[in-house]
């Protein structure tokens, strides 16, 4: 099948320098797997031992590395089985999409705390609680989008596909792995990768976590270089800098160049193109005689016997089709169960709550509504002169998209502290100081969005501009501007989400024994947190909720529907 | 019937009914019996939007009728399986499956190993013509080589009929000639075991060429106009006089209409607008005007236009009394001559008298508009009023049709960003006073 060669096709290969490569590469993988899943179980008092030698630092940003691939993982089954359930079943489709997209916009880092006090809470004296709760919050930076990217295209199969399918009896199993993967694969794979760079951020923020008064830390890179900033040591905060940018483009090349390469056999186009992603990477193990061969010999045989128990053939379909009555009963009285607790439980915690609190969270959160709004503003007016530079140019073009991917990915909330002492010096407090501090994390979207809009400009226009004699203003305003609209929107989207979620670490930063702190509901939730008052989280990230729901609804919808309908280049 | 042969589908009373996006419903086929006879080749014929396509889903079970049932004989229905291959217009290949695995595909759901999934694959691809491509994805291949696909996969699960929805109208002309040749052979050798084969067509030719009987459609709702049997002895000529007359009977059928009024004069008629733009139909004018009496067949055949494409024209001129059809022939009323020597504006003019007499539709926007204070109103308005009658989306293409017509004739103009139409100044004072007299 598609996911591996034909039997019949497959190249004479021999046994050669790629296989001893491919086989110490898989032998590392494991090495570096048992070792680091043993600490995962370590006792907690071991922890918070971090050490700041860089010879330790491998071994952390494995760990790191090991706890985003993990929550990867889920993320992508969780993708895949609640895409599938939203799609397929009407039914649950109702409550599911909408949830999708409520959950979407909660920032997630307003309940790491609550979850890491949660999950240490169900494993006492054990770092296993931890773990998970890191886990988890990547988990939520990674999961919502690749899920709309699964469901989205579950939903627009191309009609003619899905009635072969039909025509030719394939069971669900089959039309899954032929059809629903396939057509989705290049758009989850884009969307994986973006996640997971996202992530990042969340990861470091998860490695240290202050809930009720206390500080809790996990291994790894992230908490290294947060115990380098708090004892302001330098030199290991550059070393941490320098492995995590050295992290960032060695899973890019390794991982996710070989994966698009890959993925590019799923394009829907019907005519070969040009330039295909290449990755040596995945020539390098096409080549491999140890994999084909394993291959050949296990997988193959394994999967065909599989896919034909799992896929046997039943029943015609008919009685299938429908969602068991009994089922449906259960699973809707369970959802509704679940409700009225969550109902209960969020009545109680905020029973103390007032409306004057409410007020004054709302107003909090104007305050950071307002930085979000001049943070993603901001961003944009560098970012477009300088997108468009580099993305109409493309020997400029070709080297600096990855490096705005890189700084996209790389977690900015790494480098706050190092902004706070510069905004020490300069005396400048943090009310407005945390504007830089989201930007520094999110005007990177805006700009690789840009450069890629720019990029994509048709030739032709270009031609007629130059012609026509179009130049300064009025390029950008006739040709320029309406051509990157749209992914200036995109780029803004995703910068705005980011720079809400930067907001809970932005706005109450500490730098050496300092602690400087903004007015915003971002500080709010933090020193909330810090306290261990659960009813003043809940409410502030409600409100915060609220905020973000109202802003995609009010301004991200209307002006993405715009670059849809009259923006949009054919 | 039962003296033929043994009918393998039988399709009773089939209705089919769509509830539009707006809530409305629309009827697409209507009280369709249809019987696929052992041995034969069945063409559908119909204008495009006819749901001939519908007819051959719901035959093939991916569509359920609203009314009436299909019926399904043979060994292979008793035995519980569909019986059923399906050739699709745009191929439906899996672009990241090799040829050989899409061509497995139907096998593959059938539970057969690798082995036998293998060497009936292998088969069908050398006996289809594509030895040497079963690695090659569809990608890498022509369009003609791409529907061949389509015809192995589907011939490799040996059906016993084999259903196909416009298979060639996807490919230039010599490449879908040559396929469809190679398909006939295959058939008339009883090279395949397939028992009946049922075609969806919009080219009359083509039906005429391959089918034993020619079921043709009209169109909102379908029904069967005419069951037409085809007994010219295989292979057919297109030379021969009997298959050019067969052709033309085929066509008058497809351009006949209900009987026009005595008068024909001041025809208000709720007809859904023809989709055609007026530089169209001001196209097909040009053409006529020297030409007294034109044969549409042939002209579609002239402009290489399918019937598809000629049929709103020609009902368009129609409609605003430019033109009249007898007989599958078409020629120029007194107006359109008088249009086609016209000069541009003059044109305009004689266009803005015949839309406003003679296109229900357009009347009563330019009204509408005249009795607004400030010449003004939304699309959706428009919409709305139709939708009731032609269901959603159709609604949206006549005002697309009715908006494109009103801006030639300067009897409105259209704002593409508030979606509204408006009066400009001087239409403003040509056009509800005009409009209004007619309102009686």
């Amino acid at each position: 099948m598609s996911w591996f060669p034909a039997p019949g096709l497959t190249r004479r290969v021999r046994l050669g320098w790629v296989d001893l490569v491919v086989f110490a590469a898989v032998l590392l993988l494991l090495l570096a797997v048992v070792r680091l899943g043993g600490r995962l179980t370590a006792p907690l008092h071991a922890l918070g031992t971090i050490s700041l030698s860089p010879s330790a630092l491998p071994l952390y940003a494995g760990e790191s590395l090991l706890r985003i691939f993990i929550a990867f993982f889920a993320s992508l089954v969780f993708a895949v089985g609640y895409g599938y359930a939203a799609a397929k079943s009407p039914w649950a489709g109702r409550v599911l999409v909408p949830l999708l997209d409520i959950l979407q916009s909660v920032p997630v880092l307003g309940f790491l705390a609550a979850t890491v006090a949660f999950f240490a809470g169900l494993f006492p004296g054990s770092s296993l609680g931890l773990e998970i709760a890191s886990v988890f919050a990547i988990f939520t930076a990674q999961a919502w989008n690749m899920t709309f990217a699964f469901y989205h295209t579950l939903v627009a199969l191309p009609r003619d596909l899905e009635e072969a399918c039909h025509v030719y009896r394939l069971s669900r199993w089959s039309r899954l792995w032929y059809l629903e993967l396939p057509s989705s694969a290049i758009s989850l794979v884009l969307n994986s990768m973006m996640s997971f760079g996202g992530s990042w951020f969340f990861l470091a923020a998860s490695e240290t976590v202050t809930f009720s008064g206390r500080t809790v830390l996990l291994p790894g890179i992230g908490s290294f270089m947060a115990l380098a900033e708090r004892r302001g040591d330098t030199q290991a905060m550059i070393w941490a800098v320098a492995v995590m940018i050295v992290l960032i483009v060695v899973v890019d090349q390794l991982f996710w160049r070989p994966i698009i390469a890959w993925s590019q056999r799923f394009k829907m186009e019907q005519t070969p193109s040009a330039d295909e992603p290449q990755s040596f990477v995945l020539t390098l193990l096409r080549r491999s005689w140890l994999l084909e061969s394993v291959q050949r010999a296990a997988l193959r045989p394994a999967w065909e016997r599989f896919s034909r128990y799992v896929s046997r053939p039943r029943a015609p379909a008919g009685a299938a089709g429908r969602p068991n009555a009994f089922w449906r009963i259960l699973l809707s009285a369970l959802a509704l169960g679940l409700l009225a607790l969550a109902l209960r439980e969020g009545a109680q915690l905020l029973a103390g709550i007032g409306l004057k609190d409410v007020l004054h969270v709302a107003y909090l959160g104007i305050l950071t509504m307002l930085r979000v709004a001049t943070a993603v503003l901001l961003g944009a007016v560098w970012t477009v002169p300088v997108g468009v530079a580099i993305g109409t140019s493309a020997r400029v073009g070709r080297w600096a998209q990855p490096l705005a991917q890189i700084a996209a990915s790389f977690p900015a909330n790494m480098l706050f502290p190092i902004v706070v002492a510069w905004l020490l010096a300069l005396h400048t407090g943090l009310d407005l100081g945390a504007i830089p501090l989201m930007m520094l994390g999110t005007q990177w979207y805006i700009l690789f969005n840009v450069i890629a809009g720019a990029m994509a400009i048709p030739q032709d226009l270009k031609e007629a501009a130059r012609i026509f004699d179009l130049r300064g203003i009025l390029r950008w305003t006739r040709l320029t501007l309406p051509a990157i609209f749209p992914s200036l929107v995109t780029g803004g989207i995703t910068a705005a989400g980011g720079a809400w979620n930067a907001s809970i670490v932005a706005e109450l930063v500490s730098w050496h024994q300092r602690t400087l702190a903004a007015q915003g509901l971002g500080a709010y939730i933090t020193l909330a947190t810090a306290h261990g008052q659960g009813a003043d989280v809940l409410l502030g990230i409600a409100v915060m909720s609220v905020l973000v729901i109202a802003m995609n609804r009010l301004v991200w919808r209307p002006l993405y529907r715009l670059a849809q309908t009259r923006y949009h280049l054919e | 019937m039962g003296d033929v042969a043994e009918p393998l589908i039988v399709a009773e009373h089939i209705d089919k009914v769509y509830e539009m996006p707006g809530g409305s419903l629309k009827q697409v086929l209507h009280g369709i019996d249809l019987s696929v006879r052992e041995g034969e080749v069945l063409a559908v014929l119909g204008p495009s939007g006819s749901g001939k396509s519908t007819l051959l889903r719901i035959i093939a079970g991916l569509v359920a009728p609203t009314r009436g049932r299909v019926v399904r004989r043979g060994a292979m229905a008793e035995r519980g399986e569909s019986g059923v291959a399906m050739v699709f217009q745009s191929f439906a290949l899996f672009p990241w499956l090799t040829v050989q695995e899409n061509v497995e595909l139907g096998l593959r759901a059938q539970g057969l190993g690798p082995e036998e999934r293998q060497e009936r694959a292998l088969r069908a691809i050398d006996m289809i013509g594509l030895d040497g491509f079963e690695g090659a994805y569809p990608k890498e291949l022509s369009g003609g080589m791409r529907q061949r696909v389509g015809f192995a996969r589907a011939l490799v699960v040996d059906p016993d009929v084999l259903l196909m929805d416009e298979p060639f109208s996807a490919l230039d002309v010599l490449t879908a000639e040559n396929l469809r040749r190679d398909l006939l052979e295959l058939w008339l050798e009883r090279r395949i075991p397939t028992k009946a084969i049922v075609i969806v067509t919009h080219s009359i030719e083509e039906a005429v060429y391959l089918a034993d009987r020619a079921v043709v459609l009209s169109r909102d709702p379908a029904e069967v106009l005419a069951d037409v049997p085809i007994t010219l002895p295989h292979w057919r000529d297109r030379e021969d006089r009997r298959f050019a007359g067969l052709v033309d009977q085929i066509y008058s059928l497809l351009t006949r209409r209900a009987p026009e009024p005595a008068t024909g004069q001041a025809r208000r008629r709720p007809d859904p607008v023809p989709p055609v733009r007026s530089g169209l139909l001001n196209g097909l004018v040009e053409l006529l005007e020297d030409a007294p009496r034109e044969d549409i067949y042939r002209l579609g055949e002239e402009l290489q236009f399918e019937i598809d494409d000629l049929l709103p024209v020609v009902e368009g001129l129609e409609l605003l009394g430019l033109a009249r059809v007898q007989e599958g022939d078409i020629e120029l009323t007194e107006i359109g001559r008088r249009y086609a020597a016209a000069s541009l504006l003059e044109r305009k003019e004689i266009f803005r008298t015949q839309a406003l007499e003679r296109c229900l539709q357009l009347a009563q926007i330019a009204r509408v508009l005249g009795q607004k204070a400030n010449g003004r109103m939304n699309r959706e308005f428009f919409v709305d009023a139709l939708e009731q009658n032609f269901g959603e989306e159709e609604a949206e293409r006549q005002v697309d049709t009715l908006i494109d017509w009103g801006r030639y004739a300067e009897l409105f103009a259209y704002d593409q960003e508030s979606r509204q139409l408006y009066l400009e100044r001087e239409e403003a004072a040509r056009a509800p006073a005009g409009a209004e007299e007619r309102e009686d």
